[in-house]
């Protein structure tokens, strides 16, 4: 226990845990809406991350922001998380459409829509962790080799963005982070007010209230689940632009720990709520680098799936409960 | 194929027994024979058959959670993990045990820790037990990596192997047979020891393991037309009926739970002892999905099956070697693939076959759309 550097670091220790944090709750949005909706772990949403990773890498790869700095090196960004979203979006529909829809026509056991998740998750991951044998069967290696060429090692785009360091009340802090907490918290209050106010979010309350008696009022629950996956895919995105921003390097398995974790954040906060996901990411990424500040480095990982059984264990409703269906969500 | 079937079930007993002893011996005899086609070009067939019936021990174990409970353990290589670990620091890191000793003491370590994992975790709802348990394996394992009385990430080395009959040269040999010429002959350059436990020929711990399958898969016949087999196929179908009528469901979750622990425990200590050496890459999650892939394509909740969808795990990667990178891809696409179209697996059990036929009739009856049913009413 190294108490010393857990209490001279505080301050800072707590903004980085809060900026991982807020990624875990972009990402846990898409577990607990459709979560909320169909009851189903969507475990093939951490690759639905994985690709937006990918395509913020890619963008920023295509456009040059090696070389860009200023109003330009933003475009770039800009365009990158733009490219992240798109993508994200669509893997994420893709992925119901394909690995979903079938079952949940049939009403399929909710352990065979689970392992139909696993698979698809595999098969997305492994993708993009072969993407330079698929390439050379399309006859691109040589064209795409920045692309594909490092298929199953890091990637990465450090040094493109070199953000300072901010001296706030004499803590130093990382402005990276507090862009990223900032713009979590507020795609996270954009769409808890969509799903509050739109007719689509509340369609998608509705759905998950009663799917029976939503379709009987004229909701359709194919759009509904469809919507829910769009929204999870978008913000999936955004997280994912966020993560590189903060970490910089992405692989083709990054998805699955982040997915565990996104997942315990949705459990912490209350599966299926919205605001909950919010309040379990902080929790988590806060508990997860103190906790690695107290035991080392090593045990953090550790930390999280602790923290998780121990959750699951002791208050399975979560921190606020769970409910996209109830006025609240 | 179903006459087949009822032909085999109308022979006489003694026919019977002696069909299966026949098939036990050919089993046993597989790498003597090294028939062309199934052998293994470039890898050791008696190795890759060994690890084949690791993977079926491990099936049949993991069945019993998943298939006859219906419980989602995503994990379960924690348990391999934690008997091959026993094993490991009984016989080699800490202690000198012989490894007949260490054996059980890994078995018994193995399911109390699944009984502590299922006491609590057992009452979350059953997708909720899928991650608790995910979360299990990889704590176990990351634990190892970074623990130094575990071996971190250097591992352990020097574990016991099990103790040879007849010395080093064995009691007798057995020779090969060598198809190299288009006909089999017997090979007395290439010789199997019996029973030596060394280095080089694995075949002796493939028998090790086939006899364990053998015992095992004995084992589940017994339990699964139990009392015990029963409660957990009425747990597994409808919880509350189940525990309506008597059945303490949360008890028999706990026992299909333990009785998964042990047998993966069991595999795990087998599976350390035959490598010699372990680390904590011996037990990535990967594994604990490569074992749920072998259950549910094989048809969880019917043994044989279950039996040939570890066969085909553990087999192919080894057959087809230069498609060992897309194993991942391929497994992930399989279980899709089943789990929108054939969701009950390969080989589902005689009882999901009935039981659909029978709702399926219930329903014609109800919906009344079964013309010849309605005919044979007016009749």
């Amino acid at each position: 226990m190294n108490f010393e550097f857990f209490f001279n670091n505080l301050p800072s220790l707590t903004v980085s845990g809060l900026a991982f944090g807020a990624i875990y709750a972009l990402i846990a949005l898409g577990y607990t809406m459709v979560y909320g909706v169909l009851q189903l772990i969507n475990f093939a949403h951490s690759e639905v991350f994985m690709y937006g990773t990918f395509a913020m890498l890619w963008t920023v790869m295509a456009l040059g922001g090696a070389d860009a700095d200023g109003v330009e090196l933003v475009a770039i960004l800009l365009a990158s998380l733009v490219a992240a979203m798109a993508l994200s979006a669509i893997v994420a529909l893709v992925l119901e459409r394909v690995a979903y829809r079938p079952l949940i026509k049939r009403n399929a056991p909710r352990l065979i829509a689970l392992i139909s998740a696993i698979g698809a998750s595999f098969v997305l991951a492994e993708l993009m962790g072969l993407r330079d044998r698929v390439a050379g069967w399309l006859g691109l290696e040589d064209d795409l080799s920045d692309y594909v060429g490092k298929a199953r090692i890091n990637n990465s785009i450090a040094g493109v963005v070199e953000a300072p360091r901010w001296d706030i009340g004499g803590v130093s802090v990382s402005s990276i982070d507090i862009l990223v907490i900032l713009s979590a918290v507020a795609m996270m209050v954009v769409v808890d007010q969509f799903v509050r106010r739109s007719k689509l979010g509340k369609g998608i309350r509705a759905t998950a209230q009663d799917p029976e008696t939503a379709s009987m009022m004229g909701v359709n629950p194919t759009r509904t689940i469809q919507m829910t996956f769009l929204i999870g895919g978008l913000m999936a995105g955004v997280a994912a632009f966020l993560y590189m921003l903060k970490i910089e390097t992405t692989k083709f398995d990054v998805g699955f720990l982040l997915g565990v974790k996104a997942f315990t954040a949705a459990v912490l906060g209350g599966i299926g709520n919205l605001r909950g996901a919010l309040l379990g990411g902080l929790v988590l990424g806060v508990a997860e680098i103190w906790g690695s500040a107290l035991l080392g480095t090593e045990w953090r990982h550790v930390v999280a799936f602790v923290l998780l059984v121990v959750i699951l264990l002791f208050r399975p409703t979560g921190l606020l409960g769970e409910s996209l269906g109830k006025a609240r969500a | 194929m179903s006459k087949i079937k009822s032909a085999l079930a109308a022979m006489p007993k003694p026919v019977k027994i002696a069909l299966w002893v026949l098939l036990a011996l050919l089993a046993y005899a597989l790498p003597l024979l090294e028939p062309p086609f199934i052998t293994t070009p470039g890898v050791d067939f008696g190795g890759v058959l060994f690890v084949v019936t690791m993977y079926m021990l491990v099936a049949l174990g993991l069945n019993i959670v998943v298939g006859y409970a219906g419980l989602l353990d995503l994990g379960y290589v924690g348990f391999y993990a934690i008997g091959a670990y026993t094993v490991a620091i009984l016989t080699s890191f800490h202690a000198n045990w012989p490894l007949l000793l260490a054996l059980p003491v890994a078995i018994v370590a193995t399911t109390i820790s699944g009984v502590l994992l299922g006491a609590p975790t057992l009452r979350v709802r059953g997708d909720y037990l899928a991650i608790v348990t995910l979360g299990f394996g990889e704590i176990i394992r990351l634990v190892a990596v970074n623990t130094e009385w575990l071996g971190e990430r250097k591992g352990i080395s020097n574990i016991a192997r099990p103790p040879s009959i007849g010395g080093t040269e064995g009691v007798f040999e057995i020779p090969h047979l060598n198809w190299d010429s288009g006909v089999p002959l017997l090979d007395f350059n290439d010789s199997t020891k019996f029973l030596v436990f060394g280095v080089l020929d694995q075949i002796p711990y493939y028998w090790m393991g086939l006899t364990v399958v053998i015992v095992v898969l004995f084992a589940d016949y017994l339990i699964k037309n139990s009392r015990v087999g029963r409660a957990w196929e009425a747990t597994r179908e409808d919880e509350d009926a189940a525990e309506l009528m008597g059945v303490p469901t949360f008890r028999f979750k706990l026992l299909a739970f333990a009785t998964g622990a042990f047998i993966g425990g069991l595999a795990g200590a087998l599976y350390a002892s035959r490598q010699n050496f372990i680390n904590p890459d011996s037990f990535l999650l990967l594994f604990s999905i490569l074992f749920l892939a072998a259950v549910v394509v094989g048809g969880q909740g019917n043994r044989w099956g279950v039996l040939v969808g570890a066969a085909l795990v553990a087999y192919l990667p080894q057959r087809f070697r230069e498609f060992d990178d897309f194993r991942v891809l391929v497994f992930g696409l399989a279980l899709v693939v089943l789990a929108v179209l054939r969701p009950e697996g390969l080989f589902p059990p005689k009882r999901t076959v009935r039981a659909k036929q029978l709702e399926h009739e219930l329903d014609e009856l109800e919906e009344g759309t079964d013309s010849e049913g309605e005919e044979k009413a007016r009749a």
